[in-house]
């Protein structure tokens, strides 16, 4: 590739990712080598051992790398720029996930000893700050929902689901109707979590298809409920960015027969300040704090997903909740709930997500949470009709209408005229430096990508996505071979996906792969 | 060793279409060259040959079987092939006849080919069915009139583009999948009645199995999503010991079988009654012995599994649910299965009736429970076909 100054006239950059062939950590380890050295235990402590541990002591020392730590910050550094992500490049790409910015003045604010250095067994006297944030987060996510509890236990929005899921299963319980309420109604475009965590909790799963216009068929709808129906679990837009105007109906046939309704909430990027789950009749639903609440995803920090239940399901919510005692002006977390025994999750919730959703909403205020959601959707359609011009490319469902956060595309077109679909299309995306998702199975959208735009980026990073989109199309057409034979400019091209489905194969940890390999992907014979 | 493919050309496929003949069955043949039609096989077979010379890396050679003169040489040669040529039958000249593609699909299966590729219609999918069974991977090029098969490519470049897939390994070789091969009787359709036959099937490469993303993982195999269909199925059949189940045609049928440990037909209509431990009363049964049996049993369900590309629950391939005895039964002891693939792949479109008999397709219309794994279905639109 020619090296030279860059040309400011063109769209797109000339790209090159750094590619280091960096070993896993547990290769780099030199037997003696250390990052710190500890002092020796004093000759008092050495003589009194560790009694009160007992059984618990070592027998061997673990088996961790042993590095100096300026080899463990070249390892991952060097990983970091072999990888892609909202911090260097536009990060629209990846739909669905709201890849928007995570100010990193709320990092700040999680790694305040208040927040990062407590433990979740210290007295409640000692943590008030941090009870009181968790308090006033709720209250927060109260008036933007409608809903009346939250409970902020879960790591994830599937563990949000299980949640909605495990409360549903009680509630159903509670009335003595095991055997009668035994369906929950979910649509194929709502996240694969929802039937996954309704299955888990010993439903059967009835599922909808979108109608022409893209909306969840309100007649299929009709003939899925009856008396046995224990709740919907449902997504409002769904993924392919269309608002379901009718949801108010759906929760009514549900409601009508005696079932709880649920709102898939982990994407709420177009929502804020507009829609709230509670007018629209829902009983539960969920937000991702590390989506739509600005803290980064669980590659970049852990995820939280908060759940919020209307006044008559708050008993069968999980313990600890936070509560405040007005009387003695004291935060407290009430484990004294009728539900005490439901599990989720260890203690009360995943807090440096916490601090950075509340950080994220104080910073901002209602109004302009309004106009997140609002700068969200004009991106959104700014980008939608930019690429609907694009050749090859097309966006099924409800023609000629606005979309709401994000567009789920499709290159059939594409791939009938040049043979190449959204995989390898995907691949060349990458020698731009930007990245390309396709969509949840199964894809009813064939060749489906999706592009989520939110509030973060200014137009001219909006342009310069749709320009490497723009060229990628037309190499299609033009080069075939090129797009075919990429990513060449990535850290990694190719890769053997196969290999996760073969259990021989696979090994997801340092152990796995020491029984499954002798040498860096040289299998044991 | 090179990979190879094989194209076989049914040289006179789609020459009725064009003068309204629907097909080249019979007399058919010798009225369409009255009416001056040329033949379109040649042409669409050498399109796809192109696409598949366009798309195979360089570094994966390949050799090119092809049948004699117009049974595919003709085409490789259009597309600038030198290929091998395979004879099936020793007599040359003369008109071709489905001996030919038989005789020379055979060959082809002999030598060992990746992928065999036909150009045709329904008639020559079934001569390669007759052929190779089950035992050779194949792809139809569409050029025949009538195409109800699920067996052929969207288009001829389509054809072309799976077949470079294969080769460079894009398509494992584990992503195939049994598919249709039906077929009407050609007298009946142009008298007006349409009347289609399930006449096996075919081992076809499923492109969709390779692409997977690492967020959702890897979608489930065609196969075992089919299993899981046949597992739900196999639920509701082992929980009513008195009801007699008419298991209908196709692979998830098949599969419901399976599970419940017992044989049955591929193609036809077996009797199975229900319990623990399910027993086969009567194997492909026609109209009349299917109203016998429904004497003897007054709870009785259909079993179906909609048929084909198209979507057809009833009036492609299981004539034997005939109006009567749908009506018997009753639209509300219908259970139909399928994977979700299959539900996915119409795109949106209803499932189809075409029973013959308006005012039951207009009383089977609306929704129905599909189901699709144990616990698990789909509520999905039944239209008029």
């Amino acid at each position: 590739m020619k090296m030279g100054k860059r040309d400011f006239n063109k769209k797109y950059r000339n790209y090159h990712q750094a590619r280091w062939d960096e070993p896993i950590i547990f290769e780099l380890t030199q037997p003696g080598e250390r990052g710190i050295l500890l002092p020796e235990a004093e000759p008092e402590v050495e003589a009194a051992g560790l009694p009160e541990l007992g059984a618990m002591v070592r027998k061997n020392a673990p088996k961790l790398p042993e590095m100096s730590q300026m080899r463990v910050l070249k390892h991952y550094m060097h990983l970091s720029q072999e990888n892609i992500g909202a911090d260097e490049t536009v990060d629209i790409g990846q739909g669905t996930c709201t890849m928007k910015y995570n100010p990193k003045i709320n990092d700040r604010m999680a790694g305040l000893p208040g927040f990062a250095d407590i433990h979740p067994r210290q007295s409640e006297s000692t943590v008030q700050g941090a009870l009181e944030l968790m308090y006033q987060t709720e209250q927060m996510l109260k008036s933007i929902s409608g809903m009346d509890r939250f409970c902020m236990h879960p790591g994830g929005g599937a563990q949000a689901v299980l949640t909605i899921a495990t409360v549903v299963r009680d509630w159903v319980d509670a009335q003595g109707l095991t055997d009668k309420k035994d369906e929950i109604i979910t649509t194929i475009f709502s996240h694969p979590a929802n039937p996954a965590c309704a299955a888990v909790k010993g439903f059967k799963l009835i599922t909808i298809y979108p109608d022409k216009n893209g909306r969840p068929d309100l007649e299929a709808m009709k003939a899925a409920v009856n008396e046995r129906t224990a709740a919907v679990f449902i997504t409002n837009p769904e993924d392919i960015g269309i608002y379901n105007s009718d949801i108010k109906e759906f929760t009514k046939l549900v409601h009508d027969a005696g079932g709880l309704c649920s709102y898939d909430q982990a994407n709420a990027n177009a929502l804020l300040g507009i829609t709230r789950a509670r007018e629209a009749d829902f009983d539960l639903c969920f937000f991702n704090i590390h989506k739509t609440f600005a803290s980064p995803h669980g590659c970049g920090g852990p995820g939280c997903g908060v759940m919020g239940v209307r006044e008559h399901l708050v008993k069968y919510l999980p313990a600890p909740l936070v509560g405040y005692d007005e009387k003695k002006d004291r935060y407290f977390l009430d484990y004294d709930s009728p539900s005490k025994t439901t599990r989720i999750k260890d203690f009360y919730g995943v807090l440096p997500a916490i601090v950075r959703g509340y950080s994220w909403m104080r910073n901002l205020g209602p109004d302009w949470l309004r106009e997140v959601s609002r700068v969200a959707v004009l991106n959104n359609n700014y980008v939608f009709k930019k690429i609907m011009a694009m050749r090859g490319v097309g966006a099924p469902y409800a023609e000629g209408e606005f979309r709401m956060e994000q567009v789920r595309y499709s290159l059939q077109k594409l791939k009938e005229e040049t043979g190449i679909g959204v995989a390898e299309f995907i691949n060349r995306m990458f020698d731009y430096g930007m990245h390309l998702w396709s969509s949840h199975e199964p894809w009813i959208v064939p060749e489906p990508f999706t592009v989520e735009p939110t509030e973060s980026y200014s137009k001219a990073e909006l342009d310069e996505y749709l320009a490497v989109l723009e060229k990628v199309i037309d190499e299609c057409y033009k080069t075939p071979d090129v797009v075919r034979h990429a990513p060449e400019r990535a850290a990694i091209h190719h890769t053997d996906h196969d290999i996760q489905d073969d259990l021989k194969r696979a090994a997801i940890t340092w152990r796995a792969y020491n029984k499954k390999y002798t040498g860096y992907f040289e299998p044991k014979a | 060793m090179a990979e190879s493919i094989g194209i076989i050309v049914n040289p006179i496929a789609g020459m009725g279409g064009r003068v309204g003949l629907k097909g080249t069955d019979g007399d058919a043949l010798r009225l369409a060259v009255e009416r001056g039609v040329a033949p379109r096989s040649t042409a669409r077979a050498a399109e796809s040959l192109r696409a598949l010379c366009e798309l195979a890396t360089a570094d994966v050679p390949f050799t090119l079987y092809a049948g004699r003169g117009p049974l595919g040489e003709d085409a490789a040669r259009d597309a600038g092939i030198d290929p091998v040529v395979v004879d099936g039958a020793t007599r040359l000249g003369g008109p071709t006849t489905a001996d030919d593609t038989v005789a020379v699909a055979r060959a082809m299966k002999e030598r060992g080919v990746r992928l065999l590729l036909f150009a045709g219609g329904d008639g020559t999918a079934r001569d390669v069915c007759r052929a190779v069974g089950e035992d050779c991977l194949a792809l139809g090029i569409p050029a025949g009139v009538k195409i109800h098969s699920a067996v052929y490519a969207s288009s001829p470049k389509a054809a072309g583009r799976v077949a470079a897939d294969l080769l460079s390994g894009r398509i494992p070789r584990s992503a195939e999948k049994l598919a249709e091969v039906m077929d009407i009787d050609e007298d009946a359709y142009r008298s007006g009645r349409l009347n289609a036959r399930l006449y096996g099937y075919l081992c076809v490469p499923y492109e969709r199995g390779r692409v997977q993303n690492l967020k959702s993982g890897s979608a489930a195999s065609d196969a075992a999503s089919q299993a899981e269909a046949a597992q739900g199925a196999a639920v509701l059949v082992e929980s009513e010991p008195d009801t007699l189940f008419l298991v209908g045609a196709g692979t998830t049928t098949r599969a419901l079988l399976a599970a419940l440990g017992i044989e049955g037909t591929l193609l036809g209509v077996d009797a199975v009654q229900g319990g623990t431990h399910p027993q086969i009363l009567a194997t492909d049964m026609g109209e009349r012995e299917i109203l016998t049996i429904l004497d003897g049993h007054p709870t009785a369900k259909i079993v179906v599994t909609p048929i084909g590309g198209q979507g057809f629950v009833f009036g492609r391939g299981n004539q034997q649910f005939s109006p009567e005895v749908i009506r018997r039964v009753g639209r509300e002891n219908i259970a139909l299965l399928a994977s979700p693939a299959k539900i996915t792949a119409l795109r949106g479109a209803p499932l189809l009736v075409d029973t013959g008999d308006e005012s039951l397709d207009a009383a089977l219309e609306g929704y129905y429970r599909i189901i699709t794994g144990p616990g698990r279905s789909i509520v999905y639109g039944v239209k008029q076909g």
